[in-house]
């Protein structure tokens, strides 16, 4: 669709609309930013314009963030949850996926679907009983409870990511192995995953954002600072009172959202064509 | 590769085919069953023990399995704070759709053009759907503070309110629905454009061409060519979008916690007061399976677009 040339007034308005939505998209992050680097005295001051700095540029809240608050403790339980989680969904969803793509019929394909499915029964449906669930388990007020119960949405969307990249691996190439010799599981290890290495990616990529985006039933479960995840811990830990500690919470927001805004990023376009059924390439 | 090659080279004597596929066949389901195992036992059991709840007298105080009917579902109902809390949750969710599909659409159609910066654009765009959405969160929160809002700033700097008068937008009824409603649309948006921006580029380009010749201009190849072409695709885009905002809890917690007075009370945070804050775990059960209809609804247009796709 070429645009018609030599309209200066359709070409502004065009630049208008692009940067009034980024803007509304952006600002935030900016905001996150600026607040950042603010002193204290800067902040909390009307007469100023807030948009930039009206005196010089501070470390002195990302200081107090790395040092006398628990985020870099609740940036690795995000991490090792998201290890963990990312861990197990590899296990069970990668021979689910194959399992499902080699299955006769149309039964794997419906199979599928019906897993996929549970993606949509959302975390609010689910938290009171899985409260329950976590106690039985032993589970409760630890960041343990979160490896348990985060593989329930990763599962069922890579299961479904996978079914359909293992469908365009040839079957010849296993069979090939198996006629040489190789159990079913040692052709798949052997043949099918290391050709599968992009899927693989894509999944480990999107369990983790799933995982350190998920707020929920980190909220439900866990009540020790320790355990927190960094969601969380932000969320409701750098809150004294009722004063905002502003500086320190936008900085720890914007440190642990810019890594997985662009892991996201670069896997969106296979995040689409997931969700779409691949309807879209 | 190398194991390719490697497997192609034959050491021993083939087996038949027919062992072969047999073996595959009886492994097939055994490599299922743990993805099965682990939603019957983490997604399914729960919803059941959340069904008996909703029909027992469980709360934290006092864990009786005593059966009641559906005593609490009658009750639930009766209370004004329920019913405000549902339509609350319908006026979010169909205000951010609204908002979401006409923003990802406008959006979309700008990307689709050739620009310099059109890479950056996009980046910048999508960033309110890509980050966590609790962390997005605060910063509107902050935005929205009550005292130094930046957006009340910019208004006041621009003589469109009286300093002595900020609005509160967190603090104020009607001004908290608005609050809610832009961080949902805010966030949703993206996701909108991103979808929309698929669908467009899936649209063959000599269709478009084809329609041109034949006389058809801007608007008719919008509603008559390329619209139904991308339905499908943007009825799961809406099927996904109603879930996460009807479903949503952390945006109104960390903005309003369902305040002013329940004003922006919706079904997550309403099942979070009551369930887990005040440990009512039966009438919590009973408000969190409101939304139940509502998810089979949406399965079911799910189901039927994914397989639309493939006819």
């Amino acid at each position: 669709m070429p645009r018609p040339a030599g309209k200066v007034v359709g070409q502004s308005s065009f630049y208008a609309a692009v940067v009034t939505l980024v803007v509304f998209a952006a600002f935030p992050f900016y905001w996150m930013l600026i607040t950042t680097f603010k002193t204290d005295g800067d902040l909390y001051n009307l007469k100023s314009i807030p948009y930039w700095f009206n005196s010089p540029p501070t470390l002195e809240h990302l200081k107090y963030l790395f040092e006398d608050t628990l985020f870099v403790q609740w940036l690795s339980n995000s991490a090792l949850i998201g290890l963990c989680v990312v861990a197990i969904t590899l296990l069970v969803a990668l021979p689910a996926g194959y399992g499902l793509a080699r299955m006769p019929g149309r039964s794997g394909e419906n199979l599928s679907i019906g897993i996929f499915v549970t993606y949509l029964v959302p975390p609010t449906l689910l938290f009171l009983p899985l409260a329950r669930v976590v106690t039985l388990l032993g589970l409760q007020d630890s960041m343990w409870a979160l490896v348990v119960v985060y593989p329930t949405f990763t599962i069922p969307f890579c299961t479904w990511l996978l079914m359909g990249f293992f469908k365009s691996v040839p079957r010849e190439i296993e069979e090939a192995a198996i006629v040489d010799g190789c159990t079913v599981v040692g052709a798949f290890v052997k043949t099918v995953l290391p050709l599968s290495m992009p899927a693989i990616l894509t999944v480990v990529i999107f369990a983790f954002t799933l995982t350190v985006q998920e707020f929920v039933y980190a909220l439900t479960f866990i009540s020790s600072s320790r355990e927190k995840p960094v969601t969380l811990g932000v969320a409701t830990d750098l809150i004294r009172g009722d004063i905002f500690y502003w500086g320190e919470l936008m900085g720890a927001a914007l440190i642990s959202s810019i890594p997985v805004a662009i892991a996201y990023n670069l896997f969106l376009d296979r995040f689409i064509s997931g969700i779409t059924g691949g309807a879209v390439k | 590769m190398s194991a390719i090659a490697e497997a192609a080279a034959p050491r021993r004597p083939p087996r038949s085919r027919f062992t072969t596929f047999d073996r595959l066949e009886v492994l097939g389901p055994l490599f299922i069953i743990p993805a099965i195992l682990y939603v019957v036992v983490l997604v399914g059991l729960p919803f059941l023990l959340a069904l008996y709840y909703s029909v027992s007298a469980y709360s934290i105080f006092n864990p009786s399995w005593t059966f009641v009917g559906l005593k609490n579902f009658r009750e639930v109902i009766d209370s004004e704070i329920f019913r405000r809390t549902l339509a609350n949750t319908l006026i979010f969710t169909i205000s951010a759709q609204i908002i979401g599909l006409l923003l990802g659409k406008i959006g979309a159609m700008l990307l689709m053009q050739e620009f310099p910066g059109r890479r950056l654009a996009r980046a910048l765009i999508v960033l309110p759907w890509a980050v966590p959405v609790s962390l997005a969160t605060l910063a509107w929160v902050w935005m929205f503070d009550s005292l130094y809002s930046v957006i009340n700033w910019t208004l006041v700097a621009a003589g469109l309110i009286d300093p002595a008068h900020r609005p509160q937008w967190l603090g104020q009824e009607d001004l908290a629905m608005i609050a809610v409603v832009t961080v949902h649309a805010w966030r949703l948006f993206p996701f909108g454009v991103v979808i929309f921006l698929a669908g467009f580029t899936s649209v063959p380009q000599d269709v478009l061409d084809a329609a041109t010749i034949d006389g058809a201009g801007f608007w008719r190849r919008n509603y008559q060519i390329i619209l139904p072409i991308i339905a499908p695709i943007i009825m799961i885009a809406l099927i996904f979008g109603t879930v996460f905002t009807f479903t949503d809890l952390s945006v109104v917690y960390l903005l309003t916690k369902g305040g002013p007075i329940n004003s922006t009370q919706v079904l997550g945070t309403l099942a979070f007061q009551v369930g887990i804050l005040s440990g009512d775990v039966a009438h919590g059960a009973a408000i969190c399976l409101f939304l139940f209809p509502f998810l089979l609804v949406a399965v079911i247009l799910l189901l039927r677009s994914l397989r639309r796709r493939e006819i």
